[in-house]
């Protein structure tokens, strides 16, 4: 009885008989219906894409005449990147600048406070700390969307609607994001070192400095990251706070270049190439910092 | 989450001031910060108390100005209104109303309507999107499935594209035309159908957030599946439990708080639709301006200038939104947050 369960770990992964025996080949045979499924669940994701950069290739004439999936090699390309790029002057490269400033600007802002409420919630015991921790849970539940448009009011009132600002600030708060700093900081922050600091005399400052920040560094990157692509992706806040285009970041953007439709021949192809370059560098970055998300901490399955 | 309940019960030390090393304490103290090292008995208890509140200011600064002001302001805004006053000489003044904005956004069709559309996309949008989420990261989980990597990269790669741009590529791909399904249903010699009709447009707005966020909810729940311990599967699979069952009877059951938590996001996603739909209106009539109830209230307070209406209804928005959630979260507790908070 004792033989099979050592061998119980090796086996078990590459697959077991009945006889607990591992069999390659009835691994490999149960393996084809779930790889097929998954690779339909792969070309969802990927058609899409592909069709965009099909479609991107395709000049003026061509978008509507020829086949949907095939592209183009007639310099479609380079003259719908042409035409973009002297859209309006040059809007597009300001709406992409705007999108870098708010997402990187905004993402920084609300991963350095959610990082220091995350962790005051989570290693301080204070009279008012769980009103202060429901009120910030709360935040979560309270659509984004059904803020922006008080949020307007409110900083029109104040005479900062239509600025950058009023796109960065309301950006800099994430009950979300403190709400996972405060598991993450409970979970990796040892309690023993800061009682070693507090008594060696270490300010409580420092000790979040010094002792804190760097166990807390993969569960930031990962609230960093998931704020920057909420911000960049984020259409209402700027809408409704915007109103001079050179303010726009690129989802407004594109949305009054599909407004202004019919007095541009040629502004699909426009929209289909802006789209192309817009998701191209994200979707690197996104394969590039691949390893560095923790996204087990967003189902709250952390493991300290 | 015992680290978690540990380390909370734990800080209870925090304030209970220093005993054994205050002379050291002293010491460093003053050549790491500049501040006098005089009655350090009297003082250490004190900062303690007072570093929390600097650590959460911030974010209750920020919270209570973009968070907490903006509803209490929409909420005043919602019993006034605007009357004219002196015969058309056009100069209004805003008065208290009480509860006539409420009275007429309630009796407004159009909000039931939206609410009806909202609901119909959502009960679309979320089994689907937990369904799908739910099944792959069980097939990125089973060890016979092939090309698991590069399924894993590519389903993940929609989340990275914004709402507004994917509502435009469907749209294009929805589109009469430039439509590749169009395409494929005339290759095999069926007609065309209506991608962007009254009743398919329903399915086409869910598609685009369900292609957006099923990676994204897969990753989760597979990242769930595999901190569960692999010694549960060996003695299941040595007992003669087939991969569905085991996936089925014993996965599936430990990751639900993961999947209830996707899914209480997915809903609060759905009741705030917005963008998706509002950037495919430039390509169909099928949507109008008051499709969703957010979009209704975005026409109201923006396009018709009727400020007070529109916040009247994002109250009561609100107030739906507030109460499924936490009704929700009310239910599902116990499982979704353990015994966290």
């Amino acid at each position: 009885m004792s033989a099979p369960a050592v061998t119980g770990r090796t086996a078990g992964r590459a697959g077991v008989g009945r006889d607990g025996r591992p069999t390659d080949r009835g691994t490999r045979r149960g393996g084809i219906l779930p790889t097929i499924v998954l690779l339909v669940g792969t070309a969802y994701a990927l058609v899409p894409v592909y069709w965009l950069v099909a479609a991107s290739t395709k000049g003026a004439g061509e978008l509507f005449t020829t086949s949907t999936l095939v592209p183009s090699f007639t310099g479609g390309f380079v003259e719908n990147l042409t035409a973009l790029l002297a859209f309006n002057d040059g809007a597009f490269l300001v709406w992409s600048g705007n999108s870098v400033l708010y997402s990187v600007g905004g993402a920084v802002a609300a991963t350095i406070v959610s990082a220091a409420a995350g962790y005051g919630l989570a290693k301080y015991d204070f009279p008012g700390k769980q009103f202060v921790f429901t009120f910030l849970l709360i935040g979560v539940l309270i659509p984004g969307v059904i803020l922006a448009i008080p949020q307007y009011l409110l900083l029109a009132k104040i005479g900062i609607a239509g600025s950058y600002w009023s796109v960065l600030l309301p950006c800099m708060i994430s009950p979300f994001s403190i709400y996972l700093a405060r598991i993450y900081a409970a979970a990796v922050v040892p309690d023993e070192l800061l009682e070693a600091g507090r008594l060696d005399g270490a300010s409580e400052w420092r000790l979040f400095r010094s002792v804190a920040i760097v166990p807390m560094v993969p569960g930031l990157i990962t609230i960093f990251l998931l704020q920057f692509v909420a911000i960049w992706n984020n259409f209402l806040l700027p809408f409704i706070m915007l109103s001079r285009e050179e303010t726009f970041p690129l989802t407004v953007g594109f949305y009054s270049m599909m407004n202004q439709g019919t007095d541009q021949l040629n502004v699909y192809n426009l929209v289909i190439i802006g789209c192309l370059i817009a998701i191209i560098p994200l979707i690197l970055l996104f394969l590039f910092l691949q390893r560095y998300w923790r996204l087990d901490l967003v189902s709250g399955a952390v493991k300290g | 989450m015992t680290s978690q309940t540990q380390s909370v019960r734990g800080t209870g030390r925090v304030a209970s001031g220093p005993a054994p090393g205050d002379a050291s304490a002293a010491n460093v103290a003053a050549e790491a910060s500049a501040r006098p090292a005089l009655p350090p008995v009297r003082r250490r208890p004190l900062r303690p108390r007072l570093a929390p509140w600097l650590f959460v200011g911030p974010a209750l600064v920020l919270a209570a100005g973009l968070l907490l002001a903006p509803l209490v302001y929409t909420l005043v805004l919602s019993f006034r209104g605007r009357q004219v006053a002196g015969g058309g000489l056009g100069l209004a003044t805003e008065v208290w109303v009480g509860l006539d904005n409420y009275v007429r956004s309630l009796t407004d069709p159009a909000l039931y309507a939206s609410f009806g559309r909202m609901l119909v996309y959502a009960l679309i949008a979320v089994p689907v999107t937990m369904g799908l989420a739910l099944l792959f990261a069980l097939l990125l989980d089973h060890l016979a499935t092939r090309f698991r990597r590069f399924s894993r990269v590519s389903i993940f790669v929609p989340y990275a594209v914004p709402g507004v741009i994917a509502a435009l590529m469907w749209g294009f791909m929805y589109l009469p035309g430039v439509s590749p399904i169009r395409d494929a249903f005339a290759a095999v010699g069926l007609p065309e159908p209506d991608l962007m009709g009254p009743v398919s447009v329903f399915f086409a707005v869910a598609n685009v957030t369900i292609w957006g966020s099923v990676g994204f909810n897969m990753v989760i729940l597979y990242t769930s599946l595999r901190g569960l311990p692999q010694e549960l599967y060996e003695s299941a699979r040595l007992d003669g439990c087939s991969e569905l069952q085991l996936a089925l009877r014993i996965k599936v059951p430990l990751i639900v708080p993961g999947v209830i938590l996707t899914g209480l996001f997915a809903i609060i996603g759905a009741l705030q639709v917005f963008s998706e739909p509002n950037m495919m209106m430039t390509l169909t009539n099928s949507i109008t301006s008051d499709w969703v109830p957010m979009m209704l209230v975005y026409r109201d307070a923006f396009v018709t200038n009727d400020l007070y209406g529109g916040a009247a209804t994002a109250m009561i928005i609100t107030l739906v939104t507030l109460v499924a959630s936490l009704g929700l979260l009310k239910v599902l507790q116990r499982r979704a947050f353990g015994g966290e908070s």
